[in-house]
């Protein structure tokens, strides 16, 4: 089982350890609905160096993204950063990704923990032929999330950027705490904030200097148990659980990452099924009867199954079971009266419209 | 907090309080701690059959689904239904206002198959948790 560089720092704050993607994560320090209300109302700050880094460098860099990624490349410009999928031919998600333009040869792509080897291995199985070096970076790059609407005010602390000028999916390259980093307005929570990436050797440095200078504000370290709740109340897809190998982004509900561009890997498939619509589709559920859907429950209208669950909670803001469901086309409709089957008892639900929180960060 | 002196605990970290041949049924502040955030309680209904050892309710935390088991056989006379809508009092008060169910105690002998409060405390340490 791997660890983060924090992982020492985790046990000193008293997490709950588990395991998550091959690594052993706190869930949470002090409990996941207070570190969930702690990053909606002030900040919070996330231990994500398990996730990959991948590096493409070179002349062909620009023409290998735009083959790979769902999002048009082209309209992505230095600082900027895009929201995609990396599809197999079948439109199926080899995973989700963020891709952060530093010129038109070279690209950083921030992919999950869990398929970093596979995303690797696609990546270049599909770079024959181009001229272009790809790098995984994990070893080398810690990554921080600070989130929350106190998240600027606590980094700006620590570095001389103007994070005031710094939109959303933008980064800069600065300096954090004296460390060269990689500042991007990005996250998983719907709030503002930020991820950060520097070299792994001043983790544990950074993250204790974030948590005290961030004290006053209200900053606490947070598990990867609210990062959960945050995102899911968010609607953002999980992969594993809204996306895999044989879930394309049309069917998880997120065709606006589908650009209609020239060819890129899955084209066929998912403007096909865009054009025709898709068979199933990720939906957005609430509870109405008391109850907590969770991965892998049923769905059902009448006495029929019409999907499962791919992930449920208690919602820390509304105080209600949500989740998101693949179901049926037919049965996808907002308002539409499901029940969920939870331990051999049905329960109703209705599908409502996504997301359950809007993102609350403006567009700086 | 500490663990009352006049009840009878189970592995399974469950309290029981034997009033007459009734037993009221709760969970543990260890159990509690252990689980967090419970957000949601699922109650038997009144006249079920529980049997010792054998799931008999459920309560989940934000990230986590746990049985609650028996710890003695017999009819449930009463639930807490307070529960059902403040299921936060189980974290605030497991031994007090957080009573989870009364069972009719069909066999006492049972009773000798729970532990003392040195014995489950002894347990805890034991088994390092």
């Amino acid at each position: 089982m791997k660890k983060t560089a924090l992982y020492q720092e985790h046990v000193k704050l008293g997490a709950k350890i588990v395991e998550f993607g091959g690594w052993l994560m706190p869930v949470f320090y002090t409990n996941v609905i207070d570190e969930h209300i702690t990053t909606r109302t002030k900040a919070g700050l996330f231990d994500i160096c398990h996730m990959g880094e991948i590096m493409i460098e070179g002349d062909d860099a620009f023409r290998l993204v735009q083959k790979l990624f769902t999002a048009d490349i082209s309209k992505l410009t230095k600082g900027g950063i895009v929201y995609c999928v990396m599809c197999n031919e079948n439109g199926g998600a080899v995973d989700d990704l963020t891709v952060y333009c530093f010129d038109k040869n070279k690209y950083m792509l921030v992919v999950n923990a869990g398929t970093v080897d596979k995303d690797l291995e696609w990546v270049k199985k599909c770079s024959s032929g181009f001229d272009v070096a790809v790098t995984d970076k994990r070893k080398e790059l810690a990554k921080l999330d600070l989130q929350g609407p106190n998240a600027e005010a606590i980094l700006q602390k620590m570095t001389k950027a103007n994070l005031n000028s710094l939109k959303r999916f933008g980064f800069i390259e600065n300096e954090v705490n004296g460390v060269k980093a990689i500042i991007s307005r990005t996250g998983y929570t719907a709030e503002d904030g930020f991820e950060i990436y520097f070299g792994v050797n001043k983790a544990v440095e950074i993250w204790n200097r974030l948590l005290t200078v961030g004290k006053e504000s209200g900053i606490k370290p947070v598990g990867l148990g609210a990062r959960d709740t945050l995102r899911l109340e968010a609607c953002y897809s999980l992969y594993g659980h809204e996306l895999d190998d044989s879930i394309t982004p049309i069917e998880a509900g997120i065709s606006f990452v589908v650009d209609n561009k020239d060819n890129f890997v899955g084209k066929e498939a998912l403007i096909k099924q865009k054009m025709e619509g898709a068979k199933r589709l990720i939906m957005a559920f609430e509870m109405t009867d008391k109850a907590v859907p969770r991965n892998g429950y049923e769905i059902f209208k009448g006495n029929r199954k019409v999907g499962y669950v791919t992930s449920g909670t208690m919602s820390p803001t509304f105080k209600k079971g949500i989740g998101l469901g693949m179901v049926e086309k037919d049965n996808s409709k907002t308002g539409n009266e499901i029940e969920i089957k939870i331990r051999d008892k049905l329960y109703k639900a209705v599908i409502v419209k996504r997301p359950f929180y809007e993102y609350k960060g403006g567009n700086k | 907090m500490e663990n009352p002196k006049n009840l009878k605990y189970s592995k399974e970290h469950e309290w029981i309080k034997v009033e007459g041949d009734i037993a009221v049924v709760g969970i543990t502040d260890f159990a509690q701690k252990q689980l967090t955030d419970i957000v949601f309680v699922e109650l038997p209904e009144e006249g079920k059959h529980v049997t010792q050892g054998k799931a008999m309710a459920v309560v989940e935390s934000v990230k986590s689904v746990s049985d609650v088991f028996a710890p003695v056989s017999g009819e449930v006379v009463d639930i807490n239904s307070e529960l059902v809508d403040a299921p936060e009092i189980l974290n605030k008060e497991p031994y007090g206002k957080g009573w989870i169910v009364k069972v009719k105690i069909e066999n006492k002998s049972e009773l000798n198959n729970l532990l003392s409060t040195e014995g489950y405390e002894k347990f805890l340490r034991e088994t390092k948790h």
